[in-house]
């Protein structure tokens, strides 16, 4: 077989979820080649996924029944515009976070659990995107879940354990609410598939309790305020690149999830002031999550309540996509909000960790002048402050603009004061950190030299953010693909 | 694509390519910096040369590029953007020779200064040549992040509050634009700019929404052409070094600011549609206080860099005064009083930094007899103040010439009183320091910081004062000559008015 043949656009997906897997068995069985086996997937798998968004882009959606079973006995994967969107962003944060999570975790001693549990959970985020229909996202997510429990548990400190332990429990009670939903819908229509309940016709009695229930596990899992509480205890106390991963991709793909049902199956059934609510949520999460980084005492805490704040952003789109005119508007900057944050959150964590490595600490009192001291992980931190913020040239600030002519154009002009003020209060935050991290202090603050790989991951995650504000239109072409919805 | 459409875009570039090169030099490659910043910024004006040639007859330059699918980022030199795009470039250049012998031999940080200084020249750049609303804007707030750590080059607690404070302004009024721009976008679908303005057709469906839409673009530009109320930070800000001083209140920050006013004023609008809404009295009357209040406090002031800060809240409210009287003649006197008042106050701003690096002088009380030891600084000060008070024939008294005239055209006599307070207020400002620098004896001799050989000065801080206190001049002088300032906000005026 020739290396074509192995990359044929239909066994592409495969690929996608097999190679991390390769790596995680590898690295349980070997723990020092697995590192370094890890290390030659993320580099592979990168290319994979983009051979896959080329394919999309040019014919369309795919599908691909796993074992050849046709559904709705089989798995099918499936994998259109978004999918491959959310693909690639998994694959250049994962990708970038392992380079840096080498020498993170070289110097102390690695945990042998980190590597198999890195690479299975990207594993399972990767299924997760691919999977069409509702059992094997319930299936996916429960995956996701668990090895994301246990690598905060890796800090191993008492505070990450019991992050850990609450974190287990959210996302257990998370998963088994979708599955509730999951359970109702099928016996009511007899398929999991989510091309197929799309088609179903009239709304069945029981529709809006397995919303009900689908909407309340998969919002817990996204820590959407106020069920955020699990949030910032886990993302603060994990590992660097763990924290970056974290909130960079797994509180979205229950985010993905939840778009995905409300486009395609709930949103002509469900009463619209049930999308007010969720987008009253979302503004409560704004506010709460960004005096909450506001008053943060820690670098890491501050960063964690801002995705706090971020995922608020995220669920506006409920309301946005109220009307149909603005429905497409709403949806493609809810997914630019999720890509933009993805790369700039990762960016962000990361810096901190490089903070955190360099001098043992993060708290922000005692961080004066170190703009000198580590100028590229600040320039990342500041890049990617950029883009939380919202402000050109920017993947935040496309989000943010396509959010406000929604808004405005559906007449909701109320959230565009929302979005503005979230902006305003990410700039307080942002800043606050940067008016320590600028001001000159004679005495030089003691800390160790930081491998130059760490810093520059950092910045290149950070570019990343940066870059999705000039390139929009590729972007948006990409997320069409296919017509998801 | 031809050159024409990359010609705009490379002007951008030959600043910011620099800037991202210099981030990444280490401190102690002096010489490839320098190279870099004066290569790319004569570069710049060679291009820039081109420009207006083909501006003036009647040449399009134009690059767009996506950047969603229903909005391009639109770089495009028309008359009003190449004037302010000359204006940068040749201050930029300038600015930059100056900034090379005030920081190089002492200051830490010097990659990370000079990268920011490139990327607030380039975002000033693209403000000029933006040919739409969110060009503008995303300019608009580069500019604001590209500034701020040049505010707080030093690290010190007063900078770090200065900061705060720019901080806090300029993004509640970015803030305030945004949704301005936004809603306009939404409202009529288009930003673009155009000359004599686009909305005159939606005066009977939406008067209401556009005025507010009025307020809240004029509100955020306000803020950074330090309008009262919005001034608060523009004094602030001046603990930053001299060469950012003087650029952010020649050409970039507080001009930006003034620049939008008159865009959101002439481009967007359209003046008669403005005046037709009401908008423009309100504006004259905030242009006119400010102008009074600014020359007021810039009295009590003893620190010679605080007073002209506060002589530029003043001065810069010239331009939205003009902007917000209906006719040509005024139109004239403020489009042209972008390029004078840049050339003033960069004079004044390096001869301070000149005194200061010099001399070790801060105060205004400290000045005796400066002009005995630094003749020549002394004489380009006292140009860039003799023009300010509107002494002719510098400048300065070419463009309240033209407003004074402006305001009698369009009916509005109380302007005249407006700019005859302000010029005694000048006066009663400025003319007390050159009395003590020419005429009073110093009292006790100086400790010098520094000493230039047989020169007053390191040359490369006496020449850009020189140059632009002569330019100043010139552009009083020759105010008839062909490409003068003048002459080219005439042309502006000319396409403005002409349908």
């Amino acid at each position: 077989m020739s290396l074509n043949d192995i990359l044929r656009p239909m066994n592409l997906p495969a690929w996608i979820i097999s190679l991390p897997l390769l790596a995680a068995v590898v690295a349980v069985v070997l723990p020092r080649t697995g590192r370094w086996v890890s290390i030659f997937i993320a580099i592979i798998t990168p290319l994979v996924v983009f051979k896959l968004c080329i394919e999309i882009l040019v014919h369309g959606a795919l599908q691909m029944q796993v074992g050849g079973w046709q559904a709705p006995l089989g798995i099918q994967l499936y994998a259109d515009g978004l999918s491959a969107a959310m693909l690639a962003m998994t694959a250049i944060v994962i990708s970038c976070s392992t380079f840096y999570a080498r020498s993170y975790f070289s110097a102390k001693a690695a945990s042998p659990f980190f590597w198999p549990l890195w690479m299975f959970l990207w594993a399972a985020l990767n299924a997760l995107f691919l999977s069409g229909d509702i059992f094997n996202l319930y299936v996916t997510l429960e995956l996701l879940g668990l090895s994301a429990v246990a690598l905060v548990a890796l800090s191993q400190t008492a505070d990450a354990l019991s992050a850990a332990m609450r974190y287990l429990l959210v996302s257990l009670t998370g998963s088994l609410s979708y599955l509730m939903g999951v359970a109702l819908l099928y016996a009511a229509n007899g398929t999991l598939s989510i091309k197929m309940l799309a088609t179903v016709g009239p709304a069945s009695p029981s529709l809006p309790a397995a919303f009900a229930l689908m909407a309340a596990g998969l919002i817990m899992k996204s820590a959407l305020f106020p069920m955020h509480f699990w949030l910032p205890p886990a993302h603060a106390n994990a590992p660097a690149p763990v924290s970056a991963v974290l909130s960079a991709l797994v509180v979205k793909a229950s985010f993905y999830i939840l778009v995905r049902l409300w486009l395609m199956i709930f949103e002509p059934f469900i009463n619209p002031s049930t999308a007010q609510l969720i987008g009253m949520l979302g503004a409560f999460a704004v506010i709460w999550g960004s005096v909450q980084a506001l008053l943060a005492k820690r670098l890491k805490l501050l960063v964690a309540y801002s995705t706090v704040a971020q995922i608020g952003y995220l669920f506006l789109f409920f309301p946005l996509s109220s009307t149909p005119q603005t429905a497409h508007t709403a949806w493609q900057g809810g997914l630019y909000f999720v890509f933009s944050h993805a790369c700039a959150k990762a960016a962000i964590f990361l810096a901190a960790g490089t903070v955190i490595y360099a001098f043992g600490h993060d708290r922000i009192n005692k961080l004066h002048g170190i703009v000198r001291r580590m100028p590229v992980s600040m320039f990342a931190f500041a890049l990617a402050g950029v883009s939380l913020i919202g402000l050109p040239p920017s993947g935040g600030f496309i989000a943010k603009w396509l959010y406000l002519n929604a808004a405005l154009a559906s007449g909701q002009w109320w959230w565009s004061g929302l979005i503005i003020l979230g902006g305003l209060l990410a700039t307080a935050y942002i800043f606050r950190f940067f008016s320590r991290a600028f001001s000159y202090f004679p005495e030089v603050v003691e800390g160790r030299p930081v491998p130059k790989i760490m810093e520059w991951t950092a910045l290149a995650l950070a570019l990343c953010a940066i870059f999705l504000g000039l390139t929009a239109p590729a972007v948006t072409e990409l997320l069409n693909a296919g017509k998801p919805f | 694509m031809t050159f024409d459409n990359w010609l705009p875009l490379l002007t951008l570039l030959t600043s910011l390519l620099p800037g991202i090169v210099i981030f990444v030099l280490p401190e102690e490659r002096v010489r490839w910096r320098t190279a870099l910043n004066l290569g790319g910024s004569g570069l710049k004006l060679v291009l820039i040369g081109v420009m207006i040639w083909g501006v003036h007859h009647e040449h399009v330059y134009e690059t767009r590029l996506p950047i969603l699918p229903d909005i391009d980022l639109v770089l495009n030199a028309d008359a009003m953007s190449v004037m302010m795009t000359a204006l940068s470039g040749v201050l930029w250049f300038l600015t930059t020779l100056y900034a090379i012998a005030y920081l190089e031999k002492s200051s830490q940080s010097r990659s990370r200064f000079f990268g920011f200084f490139s990327l607030c020249v380039s975002s000033t750049i693209g403000i000029a040549l933006a040919g739409n609303l969110m060009t503008f804007l995303m300019f608009y707030e580069m500019l604001t992040l590209s500034t701020y750590p040049l505010v707080v080059h030093s690290g010190t607690p007063e900078s770090m509050r200065a900061g705060r404070i720019y901080i806090v302004y300029t993004f509640g009024g970015g803030a305030a634009f945004l949704i301005g721009v936004a809603w306009l976008k939404a409202l009529v679908g288009s930003v673009a700019f155009t000359e004599g303005g686009m909305l005159a057709p939606y005066v009977d469906t939406y008067a209401t929404q556009l005025r507010f839409i009025f307020l809240l673009m004029i509100a955020g530009l306000g803020v950074k052409a330090a309008l009262v109320p919005l001034h608060g930070w523009l004094p602030k800000a001046m603990v930053a070094p001299a060469p950012v001083s003087a650029l952010l209140h020649a050409v970039a920050v507080v001009k930006a600011g003034a620049f939008g006013i008159v865009r959101v004023v002439y481009d967007v609008y359209g003046i008669e549609f403005s005046a037709k809404l009401g908008l423009l009295q309100p504006l004259a009357a905030v242009a006119a206080f400010t102008i009074v209040y600014g020359s007021i406090r810039a009295l009590f002031q003893d620190e010679l860099k605080k007073r002209l800060a506060f002589s530029t809240v003043s001065q810069v409210s010239y331009i939205a005064l003009g902007a917000a009287i209906v006719g040509p003649v005024a139109t004239i006197g403020g489009v042209v009083h972008l390029v004078h008042q840049g050339l003033m106050k960069i004079t004044l701003f390096f001869c301070a930094g000149n005194f200061a690096a010099t001399l070790g002088v801060h105060h205004i009380s400290q000045m005796n007899g400066v002009g005995r030891r630094m003749p020549w600084t002394m004489a380009a000060f006292t140009l860039g103040a003799l023009g300010m008070i509107g002494v002719p024939p510098i400048a300065g008294f070419i463009s309240k010439w033209y407003l004074a005239t402006g305001a009698l055209a369009a009916g509005q006599p109380w302007i005249i009183m407006i700019l005859v307070t302000s010029s005694l207020l000048n006066a009663a400002y400025f003319l007390p320091i050159l009395y003590r620098g020419w005429f009073q004896d110093a009292a006790e001799t100086r400790s010098e910081k520094s000493s230039g050989g047989k020169l007053e000065t390191h040359w490369m801080l006496l020449l850009p004062p020189l140059i632009t206190a002569l330019l100043a001049l010139l552009a009083g002088l020759l105010a008839n000559a062909p490409f003068s300032p003048l002459e080219w906000a005439r042309l502006i005026a000319t396409r403005e008015y002409q349908p």
